[in-house]
């Protein structure tokens, strides 16, 4: 744990935004980053002097959107899928919603894209109604895309078969 | 590297095949897992997150949370979740999760200057008590504070309001709630004499209009969101208003959208005033049974240190929440002139606009739901903001029935539960009594078995008053738990910082991760969260949820519970109260302050046998008694039969949470109203019984401008808040990759005429400067929120964007919260 606080509170202190390593996800163990230029024996050094709030820290670049069309397994079967493809200027408003020329039972045909779940068709009741239901209309609630910045630290998730010890390798 | 689909079908059927060749075929399909080995042990909990309070299923296995969904049982969500709330399992496995408790050392001793290096419980809990026992010898109770939050749990909360205003006889406890919904709190009180909303959630499946004043729902109470669009879509001639300083996501469903100069709110909700007193549209039954009037101070100053200009020339800075009466006459002699003109003059919206919001409000047809959050809240005239929404619900009568009604929402999980009803502030105690309530104070020294006089009767240090009295010297041991104040408390590097690095000071932090927080203090504490314990939460409309504890904390982290009750240990009665005191009680004489305050014969009363067997619980198990049934049952004794009843703990566990008051097993949905309010009499109709006449108060308030604004050297206002990808300071949410690579940076947001203007470009770095402080941070022209020209927004997620260094620390005067949504910055190219 040690070290792993200390890379965190390094790259703070260095003013660095975020850390560039391995994402942690689908239960694989991250690597584990190792600590550089700082003592294996002893406590971190955070003097008041270099503290974040003290710093002056540049912007991150920007990162790229990751619009590569392909699905990411789902750390567990009611996570929503992320979207993997642009969707600035998409108008979701009273007017239209544009993810539905997709996405919606009737222009998946056309479309060849997923088409929502069965959930999004049932009301507060769990009633199936017969067009996508309401509360479910503003589809950015749940559902983001992903860009390529990298994790601030690891994550050490495990997802169901992970935990159990047979995980099927699935991309992420 | 991805396989095309033909690619992957064939790689999948060769080692189906080789799978197959060597053994025979199993009973069931090979690859599905079946019988107990599929399964995963499902609990409830609310959400980590905000005020909305959805209930979630945790899917544990094996002692780690492996799935999380939105619970088809909770009312409040109805098996939805936001993004961040499907999330909720990779919140806890952030990779840098403290476990060991770590003190600023020099050559093995305690140094200011020092390195953090990894201490034992013991050595942490030794040098916290030498420095708070010194600084009690040296200065007394008023030298002594804690810093809290609307996120701990009601158990943590209510211990750390025993210690803090009881054991060490301190009000210096307040929680990170201050900056997030005190105007709230005032406003109740100013009005109706009792705190939290009257009406409900279900107020949204009958509504035919909502208005949103100051409150971004779309992305800050999403789930409460999926609820107004499913009302404004599938009921007809449902309308939806929306009024912000700058167009953000709640606009997509608009009817009527309204950007307003900053501050211009409270012209315009006089405005409406004056409109349904012009147009004959006041319910005068309801006013004349209901209602007494009131005009309240003006020229209150703006909560800013004493000695700042603005202070010293407000002429009632010291009575800003006095009010004299006045008649329905006077009242609306008073709004008179704030015509249409006048509100299109101060606000910049269009007249059309402003006088269809207005006509939603005076149509007696039209059911109507105000929303506000920190539009309102954070917000120099917050309170006023709040006693003015609550005028236009009253002069129509449209309160505290299904589908109409003013509803203040609240930001944080347990701002309710924890901040208000607990009452962690520095001027409450227990179901909204005050500590300078001799009476009050006296009902909870019996309740906690003290010594009449037991509870100091002086209001302790708010929130942003700590910050000063930190930086003063004033207050010097410090205990932070369950925020990350560094980051979001306002003018931080000039107010916050100084005083956490003050000599004369100890600051001690508790969290689970490393925030820019715990890297300013002496002490950082390892922290358990959320299932890692069991707890309790209540939401904004005053329901109470409690979970269990559904996996063990990491090896050496422990929740804040357990610190705050083995921190009260250390210290013998004789060391903290004076001679005098214990002369009322001397059966206390040689406790320990855990032995006075936690076991008193009630928060120890529950065995351990009424754990629930499923689960496993930490701190009763240290305790060696079921603590959290203990504290609860004590709590609850404050507001029972008082209109706050909760109903018995054990319910709770059975129920996806309960609206209070509850009586005889039945929560209540509109308060103050017969027939569905049990406080409220046969025959009364409506009685607003916060107040001892029964009556509401509508206050004559004006307009006043905010304590800064835009000028030639600082020509942009500037508005901080959150984005829906995102907790708050971030601290747990960056930490999940999926969040983080949504939203993994603030951004300024601003007019793309103004970026033209300024010579920037889409992406490109500025700074963004105020008299304060600057940060440096990249432009976005093209993003979810659209600033109308002269104002910018950043959000407070981003630990390397530390945008409070740049905010005001100007407050209410009344309620003492921060305005975040106004001061006035520059903005230039970097390397230009």
């Amino acid at each position: 744990m040690k070290t792993r606080f200390l890379i965190a509170a390094l790259a703070l202190l260095a003013g660095v935004p975020a850390l560039t390593i391995g994402v942690a996800t689908n239960g694989v163990a991250a690597d584990k980053p190792t600590a550089t230029g700082t003592g294996t024996v002893g406590g971190i050094k955070v003097p008041s002097t270099n503290h974040p709030i003290t710093l002056n820290v540049p912007a991150e670049a920007t990162h790229r959107e990751i619009t590569d069309d392909q699905k990411r397994v789902r750390n567990y079967a009611d996570q929503p899928p992320l979207i993997p493809h642009a969707i600035r200027d998409y108008q979701i408003d009273l007017n239209i919603n544009k993810c539905l020329t997709c996405h919606d039972r009737r222009n998946t045909a056309g479309s060849q894209a997923p088409m929502l779940s069965v959930t999004h068709f049932q009301d507060r009741d769990g009633q199936t109604l017969g067009t996508v239901a309401a509360r479910r209309y503003f589809c950015t609630q749940c559902h983001v895309p992903q860009t390529d910045a990298q994790p601030i630290v690891p994550n050490s998730f495990q997802d169901f078969d992970s935990v159990l010890g047979h995980a099927q390798g699935g991309q992420k | 590297m991805f396989l095309s689909r033909r690619d992957y079908l064939k790689a999948q059927a060769a080692a189906a095949a080789a799978a197959a060749a060597g053994i025979s075929l199993p009973a069931s399909a090979a690859n599905i897992l079946t019988g107990e080995g599929a399964k995963l042990n499902w609990s409830k909990a609310p959400c980590r997150f905000c005020g909305t309070g959805c209930s979630v299923m945790v899917g544990v296995k094996d002692g780690r949370v492996v799935a999380t969904h939105g619970d088809v049982k909770a009312e409040v969500n109805r098996g939805l979740n936001c993004v961040k709330g499907y999330f909720l399992s990779k919140i806890m496995y952030g990779e840098d999760r403290l476990n060991q408790p770590l003190l600023r050392m020099k050559d093995g001793k305690f140094d200011k200057d020092g390195e953090f290096e990894p201490i034992t419980w013991d050595a942490a809990f030794d040098i916290m008590a030498q420095k708070w026992k010194e600084t009690l010898k040296k200065k007394g109770p008023t030298a002594v504070g804690m810093f809290g939050s609307g996120q701990w749990t009601i158990y943590e909360g209510y211990a750390a309001s025993k210690l803090m205003k009881a054991g060490l006889r301190s009000n210096n406890l307040d929680p990170n709630a201050r900056h997030c919904m005190a105007s709230a709190v005032a406003g109740f009180m100013r009005t109706f004499g009792m705190d939290e909303p009257m009406g409900c959630y279900d107020d949204m499946e009958h509504a035919d209009a909502f208005v949103l004043w100051g409150s971004n729902m779309a992305e800050m109470h999403p789930i409460l969101w999926t609820r107004v669009t499913d009302r404004r879509l599938s009921h007809p001639g449902c309308k939806v208003a929306v009024l912000s300083t700058f167009e953000h996501r709640s606009f997509d469903l608009a009817d009527i959208g309204l950007v307003f100069t900053p501050g211009s709110d409270l012209a315009i909700l006089n405005y409406i005033a004056n409109h349904i007193i012009k147009t004959g549209r006041v319910n005068k039954e309801f006013i004349e049974k209901h209602c007494n009037f009131k005009r309240g101070r003006d020229d209150i100053g703006y909560g800013l240190r004493p000695e700042n200009p603005l202070e010293q020339k407000a002429k009632n800075a010291a009575k800003a929440n006095d009010s004299d009466p006045i008649t329905f006459d006077e009242f609306a002699k008073f709004v008179e002139p704030y015509t249409l003109d006048k509100a299109h003059e101060l606000s910049g919206v269009p007249k059309n606009r402003l006088e269809a919001l207005a006509e939603l409000y005076a149509d007696p047809k039209v059911k109507v739901v105000s929303f506000w959050t920190m539009g309102f809240n954070q917000h120099v005239r917050g309170v006023w903001a709040n006693n003015l929404v609550y005028n236009i619900h009253l002069l129509t009568g449209k309160i505290s029935q299904p589908g109409n009604g003013p509803f203040s929402l609240t930001g944080q999980p347990s701002a309710c539960g924890t901040a208000r009803e607990v009452g962690t502030f520095s001027h409450r105690l227990p179901a909204d009594m005050v500590v300078t309530n001799p009476e009050h104070r006296k009902h909870a020294e019996e309740i906690w078995k003290l010594p009449e006089g037991t509870i100091p009767d002086k209001i302790g240090y708010h929130a942003v008053l700590q910050d000063r009295m930190l930086k003063d010297g004033k207050l010097n041991a410090y205990w932070v738990m369950c925020n990350n104040n560094m980051q979001t408390a306002p003018n931080t590097a000039k107010e916050t910082f100084p005083g956490y690095r003050n000599p004369e000071n100890f600051i001690v932090v508790s969290d689970p991760y490393p925030t820019v927080t715990a890297l300013a203090a002496d002490l950082i504490l390892p922290t358990a969260m959320w299932v890692e314990k069991e707890g309790g939460y209540g939401n904004a409309e005053r329901r109470t949820q409690l979970w269990r504890q559904l996996v063990d904390a990491p090896d050496g982290a422990r929740s804040d519970l357990w610190q705050i009750m083995e921190f009260s240990k250390r210290f013998q009665i004789e060391e903290v109260w004076p001679e005098e005191l214990l002369n009322k009680k001397p059966e206390l004489r040689g406790k320990t302050l855990y032995d006075v305050l936690f076991r008193n014969g009630q928060v120890d009363r529950f065995p351990l046998s009424d754990l629930d067997p499923a689960y496993n619980n930490q701190e009763a198990k240290d305790a060696g008694f079921y603590v959290q049934k203990g504290l609860f049952e004590e709590y609850a004794a404050f507001g029972r039969g008082h209109g706050h009843d909760l109903a018995p703990f054990e319910q709770y566990h059975q129920e996806r949470g309960l609206r209070w008051p509850v009586v005889d097993g039945k929560e209540t949905k509109w308060r103050y109203r017969e027939g569905s309010d049990p406080y409220v009499k046969a025959g009364e109709g409506m009685r607003f019984y916060g107040n001892k006449d029964g009556k509401a108060n509508v206050f004559a308030l004006p307009y006043e401008p905010p304590a800064e604004a835009p000028d030639a050297d600082y020509p942009f206002w500037l508005s901080t808040g959150r984005v829906i990808e995102h907790w708050h300071s971030g601290s747990m949410t960056m930490r999940v990759p999926e969040l983080r690579k949504a939203f993994p940076n603030a951004v300024v947001f601003m007019h793309p005429d103004d970026a033209k203007e300024l010579n920037v470009r889409r992406g490109q770095e500025v700074r963004v400067t105020s008299r304060r402080g600057e940060v440096r941070v990249r432009v976005e022209t093209r993003g979810r929120n659209k600033p109308p020209r002269g104002l910018v927004f950043v959000p407070f997620f981003d630990q390397t964007v530390l945008i409070n260094k740049v905010t005001l620390d100007a407050t209410d005067p009344i309620s003492k919260q921060t305005d975040f949504k106004k001061c006035a910055v520059k903005i230039t190219p970097v390397n230009a």
